[in-house]
């Protein structure tokens, strides 16, 4: 300590302070450069024509995107099977998933493959499993469901066409069901032991514990897992692009298959930025109801 | 009326037998303390008892029916575990009554029980508070509450102190020492702790590598160690041990040898044969400082301390063992302090070579 340093207690403060807001202030910057420029352009793109096939009509258009947008009846059909799409995964994977990593603790001949395999889904490829199962798993003529079903006497379905928004659930849910699993197994194997036994001795028998036991301490674990899940489950692409591209019609797209129909098949960059907001407030919507009802659990 | 009784009890993980054919009876409405050092066995009979672990061979009985095939809860029994095991999500109101509720018992009745038992444990400001909002001791009361709620036969604990700071596990061991007689229960209590097991116990069980090394009463224990093993054991400080050989048995008594340390007079001795090597024990308070005239047995002071109403002295003695003296609290003794040491023969306990008591009569 040289006597320099030695000063009013105030002034060190001070001076840290603007010290530390200088050496900070390169990363603010930056973030905020990062976030809010982007915004600040879909923003700015909403309000004005902006198509790629007619370059040569600019300028301002006012609500004219919204108006357009918001009368479009794909719009809503988009946000109900995002909304869908999002909630059905979350139930299936959360479900099975807890079932599984229960499943998983246990002792059992096999269970290190077994856990091996239920988390290799999760290592593929997005687009590589939706062509696995669009060609392997679900074709109505040489698809894996199809001989199934054929071996029972049953007429193959044609997934994709029949029930495309389910399609897309099941791949999707096949993808993310490891994770869950992963982060729910863990959970499973952090109960202390005791509390169980000490539930036995309660009188409780294996369903007891599942309910007022397990589940109750699992409950930070799902949440986590089911925040992480809808953010990535809100931008689901490339399932949707390889299987069905968003149809028949728009039975099979989301909002961000949407904003690419804008974008880069109607070539409508106005239409597609508000689109991309109406995707941005529905995941604040999402996200507010999630932090509501998950988020208090993740400082407990 | 609640007895226990385990007969020939076995326990083996995988190949390793832990409990290695336990006899024992439990009596009615007393406290039992299983002791021992850590690994012997003392959690895995209680959880055997408990029901939470399989009873490899022996048969178990509680008031004279036999259990070994009964679920834990169906055994009327409560067990409160060292770390407490509560329900972190529930409060203690309903750690309290979650036996009740998985019973059926409506919520009236369930909470007039809860009441009662909070009650007793002076618990009754801290319904509705979760388990990580209390202290240590108030966790501790928890547990024990949810033992009580279930009106069990018999109540099982394993080290339910063992959390505690020093202070609040004396205060503790009073308080289930009072419960223990409010409830005219019986209890089974498991601690490592010999002073907890002496102070608490109506009966102590000593077990060692899952055997049963003694069973008794504390004073029992105390003034007839079966062994070598349990002589050490019980008692704090610890019992002192010399080596000695019988050197000449006369009519007035036998002359030991305790080599460097000189002879020692005892009265008679008689199966003892000449030249047989033997264990000496005496406790702390039985050896008592003498003047050299009195004693050729001399030693080196190495540590002395002071508790206030009493002193430990330890000495080295010139035969080489280490020997600890519970003496006056105003001893003026001091470190480095050449003293000599009186064996008091009408206190000493004999051990043979198996480490086994000889026993008193032949001591006449
Ligand atoms: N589930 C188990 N599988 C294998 N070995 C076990 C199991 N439970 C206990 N043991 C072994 O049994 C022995 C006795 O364990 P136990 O827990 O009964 O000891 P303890 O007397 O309660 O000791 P402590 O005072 O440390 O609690 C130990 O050697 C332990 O390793
Ligand atoms: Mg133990």
């Amino acid at each position: 300590m040289t006597a320099s340093s030695i000063q009013p207690e105030n002034d060190v403060s001070w001076r840290d302070t603007v010290a530390q807001s200088a050496l900070r202030l390169p990363a603010i910057v930056s973030l905020f450069i990062w976030s809010i420029v982007p915004l600040l352009m879909t923003i700015w793109f909403s309000f004005r024509r902006y198509n790629l096939m007619e370059p040569e009509r600019t300028g301002f258009d006012g609500v004219g995107n919204y108006r357009y947008l918001l009368s479009d009846p794909s719009l809503t059909s988009a946000i109900g099977n995002t909304v869908l799409l999002v909630c059905s995964v979350l139930v299936i994977t959360i479900g099975l998933g807890t079932l599984l990593a229960v499943l998983y603790d246990q002792e059992f001949f096999g269970r290190g493959i077994a856990r091996v395999l239920v988390l290799a889904p999760f290592f593929i490829m997005p687009t590589v499993s939706a062509l696995l199962w669009k060609n392997m798993m679900m074709h109505p003529d040489y698809g894996f469901l199809a001989f199934l079903m054929r071996s029972v006497g049953l007429k193959p379905v044609d997934w994709f066409a029949v029930a495309p928004l389910t399609s897309i659930i099941i791949i999707v849910s096949w993808q993310w069901l490891p994770f869950a699993v992963l982060t729910l197994l863990t959970a499973v194997q952090s109960l202390d032991s005791e509390r169980k036994e000490a539930a036995r001795m309660d009188g409780a028998n294996a369903f007891n514990i599942f309910r007022y036991i397990l589940l109750p301490h699992l409950e930070r674990a799902i949440s986590a897992t089911v925040m992480i899940e809808t953010i990535f489950l809100l931008g689901i692409f490339a399932e949707i692009y390889v299987t069905t591209s968003g149809g028949p019609g728009f039975a099979s797209t989301n909002l961000s298959f949407l904003i690419y129909r804008y974008a880069l098949l109607e070539y409508d960059i106005g239409g597609a930025s508000v689109a991309g907001l109406v995707a941005i407030v529905l995941a604040n919507i999402l996200a507010f109801f999630l932090m509501r009802s998950f988020a208090r659990n993740l400082d407990v | 009326m609640a007895t226990v009784k385990l007969v020939e009890i076995r326990k083996a993980f995988d190949a390793t037998e832990i409990i290695k054919g336990v006899d024992l009876t439990i009596h009615d409405r007393e406290l039992t303390v299983f002791v021992g050092p850590s690994g012997c066995g003392k959690s895995t009979l209680l959880r055997l008892i408990a029901g939470l672990e399989e009873i490899t061979s022996g048969d178990l009985f509680i008031d004279g029916q036999r259990v070994n095939d009964v679920p834990p809860a169906r055994r009327g029994l409560a067990l409160v575990f060292q770390s407490y095991a509560l329900y972190p999500h529930m409060n203690v109101e309903e750690n309290m009554s979650f036996s009740l509720k998985i019973a059926g018992v409506d919520r009236d009745e369930r909470k007039r029980i809860v009441l009662d038992a909070a009650r007793i444990l002076n618990l009754e400001t801290y319904l509705d508070r979760k388990p990580k909002e209390l202290s240590g001791g108030q966790r501790q009361r928890v547990a024990i509450g949810r033992a009580i709620v279930r009106n069990p036969r018999v109540f099982l604990f394993d080290e339910p102190l063992s959390n505690l700071d020093a202070a609040l596990r004396v205060r503790m061991r009073l308080e289930l020492t009072k419960l223990h007689h409010q409830l005219g229960a019986t209890m089974i209590y498991v601690t490592h702790d010999q002073v907890e097991a002496m102070t608490m116990a109506d009966r102590i069980v000593v077990l060692r590598a899952g055997v049963v090394e003694q069973v008794g009463t504390p004073m029992d224990l105390y003034h007839h160690p079966r062994n070598l093993f349990v002589a050490g054991f019980i008692g704090s400080p610890r019992m002192n041990f010399l080596e000695a050989t019988v050197q000449q048995i006369g009519p007035t008594g036998a002359v030991l040898d305790l080599g460097q340390a000189g002879e020692l007079h005892v009265p008679s001795f008689e199966h003892a044969p000449q030249g047989k090597k033997l264990t000496i024990g005496i406790r702390p308070e039985h050896l008592t400082l003498a003047t050299p005239a009195q004693s050729s047995l001399s030693a080196q002071v190495q540590v002395v301390e002071h508790l206030g109403s009493e002193s430990y002295v330890y000495v080295q003695a010139i035969s080489g063992e280490s020997l600890v003296l519970r003496v006056n609290g105003e001893t003026t003794v001091r470190p480095d302090q050449e003293v000599h040491l009186n064996l008091n023969p009408s206190f000493l306990h004999f051990f043979d070579a198996n480490g086994d008591a000889i026993p008193a009569k032949r001591l006449s």
